[in-house]
């Protein structure tokens, strides 16, 4: 259980981070979300315990992260912003000092130091420094280091910050096969990594917290939430349509985005206007090439809730 | 205290992974031997000791050691590896010693491999070997004492070359403690009292006793202590603001 208290950290004059509260309890993967600058990584490193709260509390797995410090972290895997480790050092020998820190001995240090090695693919790196590996395997490097110890709590500050699309699907795909019996926070600016493995969202913006739901809820604050979008075959049918589904009843509002020959068509509230829209498309003789509805844009909340 | 010892290791290793290792130790090397054979006049002398070779280590120090001890913690800052560093479960006390450590051992090999002078002293004539080792001690204790005001200044910033500077003003505050140059400026306005005890303070002064060959308690605490406070000091200034 990771949970905080009005967690506060001035800098100076400088409000870094404002009364977070939250909690976060097993199989939950929470998605730390906010713009640059809102206090995101100020927060991670507060639970983490290397920065130290201005006021608040926060405390991991029973243990007060200020109180008993060496507990708290001994519980948590860390995974800090950028992945810094010491480029001098070879991957083996990086992996083998935090292994040593966590005190891990014996046949379970070389169990969990094989299986980390063999799930973040750094098995022919190993003998290379770290300083001249990629960004991608730098980072899979910080993340070994951060579940070597298989902790019960994961803070990740962007892990996938950098990475190719392949190499963000394997971090994803290795958080979703921890969250099971782990509680997991991870932060991000990519909101589709909100729906690819976050359990539940908090937004933060300016050192507080504006959002905390699950990704679906968030969406449906969208005004794209229950929206209905088209594509028409024939790009000259496209004014004749926007008329005639803006004559809709329920429907509040029409999009056009005439490099694809798209209309939107956003409900007015609590209204349901799939059925209407594809009899009308039939009626009128549309070709459609694409009908679906949408359950929301999270970018969209994303910036009407942080702007 | 095992957290230490992997610490140590750590940073020792890290010190040979680089070029510094062995340009430092090759620049102590030369520089070392080329102030003892043309400043100090060792054969001219005549004599079979080495205090041309000790006389020369303050000033030989005020140098070489910043730039060892500049990188110990500005560089962690600057990489950003502190923050990986504190959120493992390590006291700070543990690193902070563990980095101190590395470094003078680091420094007790450098001088350790100047023992050919020994030799060759012991080789022209009959030295008193107790001295000599005595001078070493006094020397290592000297690296000790810089190297651990070297270690504060380079926790108080993330620029390496800032803590060069500020080492290597530290470390001449302390070495003419005992001189009118740095007296001067507190004689103007402070107590006799506080002008005795700045002069006490001295590195030079307790340096040139033991380099003599005199082990005195005083000078062995004297550098005890300022060792312990120094790395006192970097614990705090670390746990001050850790994400400089």
């Amino acid at each position: 259980m990771i949970k905080t208290e009005r967690l506060t950290k001035h800098y100076d004059s400088l409000t870094a981070v404002e009364d977070v509260s939250f909690q976060v309890g097993p199989g939950e993967v929470l998605g730390f979300l906010g713009p640059n600058g809102a206090g995101k990584t100020t927060t991670m490193r507060m639970l983490a315990g290397f920065v130290t709260p201005t006021s608040g509390s926060a405390n991991i797995c029973g243990h007060d992260v200020a109180r008993e410090p060496l507990a708290a972290k001994a519980a948590l895997g860390y995974l800090p912003e950028g992945a810094p480790s010491y480029g001098e050092m070879t991957v083996r020998r990086f992996l083998a000092f935090i292994a040593d820190l966590r005190a891990l001995e014996g046949a379970r240090r070389e169990q969990r130091l094989a299986h980390v090695i063999e799930h973040l693919q750094l098995g022919g790196v190993l003998d290379q420094t770290i300083e001249t590996l990629s960004k991608g395997f730098r980072r899979r490097v910080g993340l070994a280091q951060a579940i070597v110890h298989d902790p019960p709590v994961l803070i990740l500050d962007e892990p996938t910050d950098g990475l190719d699309p392949n190499q963000k699907h394997e971090v994803r795909t290795l958080i979703n096969d921890m969250a099971r019996d782990k509680i997991i926070v991870i932060s991000t600016h990519i909101l589709e990594e909100v729906d690819a493995v976050c359990t539940r969202a908090i937004i933060i913006s300016r050192g507080r917290i504006v959002a905390d739901d699950t990704p679906a809820g968030l969406a449906a604050r969208s005004r794209y939430h229950n929206a209905v979008s088209m594509q028409l075959e024939e790009p000259r049918q496209l004014a004749a349509a926007r008329d005639a589904v803006a004559g809709l009843p329920a429907v509040a509002q029409v999009e056009v985005s005439e490099r694809d020959a798209r209309l939107t068509a956003l409900p007015r509230s609590g209204a349901t206007i799939l059925p209407a829209l594809s009899e009308l498309a039939a009626r009128q003789g549309l070709k459609l090439k694409e009908l679906h509805l949408e359950s929301g844009r999270l970018d969209e909340v994303f910036r009407s809730i942080t702007a | 205290m095992r957290n230490v010892g992997i610490i140590m290791r750590r940073e020792l290793a890290s010190y040979f992974a680089t070029p510094l290792a062995y340009v430092f130790i090759l620049i102590f090397l030369v520089l070392a031997n080329a102030f003892t054979l043309y400043l100090g006049g060792f054969y001219e002398r005549g004599q079979a000791d080495l205090d041309p070779f000790f006389t020369f280590h303050p000033w030989l120090y005020l140098f070489l050691i910043p730039a060892i001890s500049m990188k110990l913690w500005a560089e962690e800052r600057k990489s950003g590896s502190i923050e990986l560093l504190m959120t493992q479960p390590v006291e700070l006390w543990d690193a902070v010693l563990g980095k101190f450590l590395a470094a003078w051992i680091f420094t007790a090999l450098a001088l350790a491999l100047t023992f050919p002078l020994w030799i060759t002293v012991d080789y022209l004539g009959s030295p008193d070997n107790g001295a000599i080792l005595a001078a070493y001690l006094g020397s290592l204790l000297l690296a000790g004492g810089f190297l651990a005001i070297g270690s504060c200044m380079s926790a108080l910033t993330r620029n390496q070359v800032v803590a060069f500077i500020l080492g290597v003003a530290g470390c001449f505050v302390f070495l003419l403690a005992g001189f009118p140059l740095v007296l001067d400026v507190f004689r103007s306005w402070a107590p006799q009292a506080l002008v005795d005890a700045i002069a006490s303070l001295s590195f030079l002064t307790h340096f040139e006793s033991i380099a003599k060959g005199v082990i005195d308690v005083r000078d062995l605490l004297y550098f005890a202590m300022l060792i312990g406070f120094f790395l006192l000091a970097t614990a705090i200034a670390l746990n001050l603001r850790k994400d400089l």
